[in-house]
């Protein structure tokens, strides 16, 4: 049953070669995690090929969010928290002793779910504030707070306040710096937490619009509860879920087929909205 | 097509003002007369028969009203005000006690001399609490400067760090904040005075002092910067930060207001203590820039030393001193609270 599993996963990202901006990519290896004795996730083997979108999707409870927190280990964020497994960058373990954390952070950078700038920094600190955090040296700041708001699809909104507190914005300008904050460290890939799931319609469009952009530059991670928006953005989607033990990864195909023919019963009950 | 006029058809109409009005008239004349014909006597029996008159007139009048559900609420609200009225009372009375009494002694001179030249039973026009003023400033000040990293370090120890001893370090730090000045003050004498300086100073009533702070500053700090939502915490680590790096660009900027009344609220608390002091600083009446030497006066000290003296100059001084360590104290609190309402964090 596992194995039939990792073979689906390693069939339906076909490795490309990878690119010096994009790296080759992000691999989770049989990844487990517990909280304390609970087994919140079991043996998940997922390819992130480079430049796509893969789409996370599955019921509440299903380790969905768990399991992108131990690709830039945030999971260990948690006191009783415990993992298995191997998260490969570019080839290389993050959890590999030795390996530095935080160089693992810069490189996959993370949204939320609720959008959460820094109260205390205006919104061009906040940008920039990773450079301060990772203590980064960049040649011209202005330029590369222009970059990362203009990816973020922020820039024309808010050029002529960068001085303004992060909280003056709605929600949906939130979370799009949140992102471009995201962006200011360069990662390769970047995790996305339900970045929507707090927004309306008319913001949810525009941060989709942004991961599009995105994904020509980035590997983009993006868990979901809502299943039009996985079919619109996403290249790849997995299904997640849990039949009262730990979560399991079901199924992970191209999005058209996923959405069209499922190759598993409960996939296809999921997507048709039969359960869930 | 008509316009409406908005109304609100839950408030109370103007007859309906009138007849609370009357109730709280009928009550007071109950009241009144109830004190002048029965043993009750006292401003006490006044205040309490008022409440429980109010409380039964207007419960029965919402019984007649409405039923036996709304009795009982109005009832209960009359009470529960009553006892917020009572908790400010003594609040009230103190303050204007001290004003009535201390504006007395309160003159320009007083604050350009010390008694150095003068004793508390002297005329008011002689000597006056510069000493003491600049006493307590230093004191707090010294105790400022030792309690507040101990304290804020603590609290970021109990919510950052939160390694093996957190549980019983705030045990410790809660046990600590109910420790009696007087036990700070015994604790210094015989764990420094006896056995190393051997002299008072301003300096050892700072120690005794800054046991006392501590644990305001460290409980203070904890609260608020519990209040600082994880998800701060979290975005700072993923962004490539250290712990440390995103607690002191993210979560210590957020909660700055917040520390800031945690440290007032610590100054507030020692400012007014005596009973270590009277054990330690030795009391000086002349102004004394020096901590580590010499006696160092203080305003506890100083209104001690002359309620102490008894004759009516005296006592007159001593209420003056109260009026300024009061004010002080006040200037502290508004300050905090100020600083406190504007918001901590989003």
């Amino acid at each position: 049953m596992t194995s039939s599993l990792s073979d689906v996963a390693n069939a339906a990202a076909p490795r490309v070669p990878g690119t010096r901006a994009l790296g080759t990519g992000l691999e989770a290896r049989g990844v487990h995690a517990w909280f304390g004795s609970h087994h919140a996730l079991a043996d998940v083997s997922l390819d992130f090929a480079p430049g796509t979108v893969t789409a996370l999707i599955g019921p509440s409870g299903c380790g969905k969010s768990t399991f992108i927190r131990t690709l830039n280990r945030m999971h260990e964020f948690i006191p009783s928290a415990a993992m298995a497994g191997e998260v490969l960058l570019d080839g290389k373990d993050v959890y590999a002793p030795g390996v530095d954390v935080t160089k693992i952070r810069l490189q996959i950078g993370m949204v939320f779910q609720k959008p959460n700038p820094f109260p205390s920094m205006t919104i061009g600190e906040n940008v920039l504030s990773g450079l301060k955090l990772a203590q980064l040296k960049v040649d011209n700041k202005d330029d590369l707070l222009e970059e990362c708001l203009e990816r973020a699809g922020l820039w024309k909104e808010v050029k002529d306040r960068l001085g303004a507190h992060g909280g003056s914005l709605s929600g949906g300008q939130q979370q799009r710096l949140c992102i471009a904050r995201a962006l200011a460290v360069k990662p390769q890939v970047l995790l996305m937490d339900e970045p929507c799931s707090a927004l309306d319609p008319g913001s949810t469009l525009r941060i989709e619009e942004t991961i599009r952009h995105l994904s020509e530059s980035m590997t983009i991670v993006i868990v979901t509860h809502n299943m039009q928006q996985a079919a619109r953005v996403s290249d790849h989607t997995a299904f997640f879920l849990s039949d009262g033990g730990p979560g399991q990864m079901v199924e992970v195909a191209p999005t058209t087929e996923i959405f069209s023919r499922p190759k598993d019963k409960r996939t296809e009950d999921y997507v048709t909205g039969r359960f869930g | 097509m008509s316009t409406v006029k908005p109304i609100s058809p839950w408030k109370a109409t103007p007859k309906d003002r009138i007849r609370d009005l009357l109730i709280l008239l009928a009550t007071a004349g109950a009241t009144y007369l109830l004190v002048e014909f029965t043993p009750l006597k006292g401003k006490l029996a006044y205040f309490l028969l008022f409440f429980a008159l109010y409380a039964l007139a207007t419960g029965v009048l919402s019984f007649l009203k409405y039923g036996r559900m709304t009795a009982k609420d109005s009832a209960v609200k009359v009470i529960i005000s009553a006892g917020a009225l009572l908790t400010v009372l003594p609040i009230v009375s103190i303050l204007a006690t001290i004003i009535q009494k201390g504006y007395k002694g309160i003159k320009l001179s007083i604050f350009t001399n010390d008694m150095s030249l003068a004793t508390p039973t002297d005329p008011l026009s002689n000597g006056g609490l510069l000493h003491a003023i600049v006493g307590t400033l230093l004191l707090v000040s010294v105790a400022l400067v030792m309690s507040v990293p101990i304290g804020i370090l603590t609290a970021l120890y109990l919510t950052e760090i939160k390694g093996k001893f957190t549980k019983p370090i705030r045990f410790l730090v809660q046990a600590m904040s109910g420790v009696p000045s007087i036990v700070a003050g015994l604790f210094i004498l015989s764990a420094v005075i006896y056995p190393i300086t051997k002299a008072n100073s301003g300096f050892m009533g700072s120690l005794a002092l800054t046991i006392l702070m501590i644990p305001t500053v460290a409980r203070t700090s904890e609260e608020v910067l519990n209040l600082i939502p994880q998800d701060l915490r979290e975005a700072g680590t993923a962004l490539g930060g250290t712990q440390w790096r995103t607690v002191a660009m993210i979560v210590i900027p957020a909660a700055r207001s917040g520390l800031i009344t945690a440290v007032i609220l610590g100054v507030a608390r020692i400012a007014g203590e005596t009973a270590p002091l009277l054990l330690l600083t030795g009391g000086g009446d002349r102004v004394n820039g020096n901590p580590f030497n010499d006696p160092m006066g203080s305003l506890p000290f100083y209104i001690w030393k002359s309620f102490n003296a008894g004759s009516e100059e005296a006592i007159t001084r001593a209420w003056a001193g109260l009026l300024v360590l009061v004010v002080l104290v006040l200037i502290l609190f508004t300050t905090a609270r100020f600083l406190s309402t504007r918001k901590v964090a989003r």
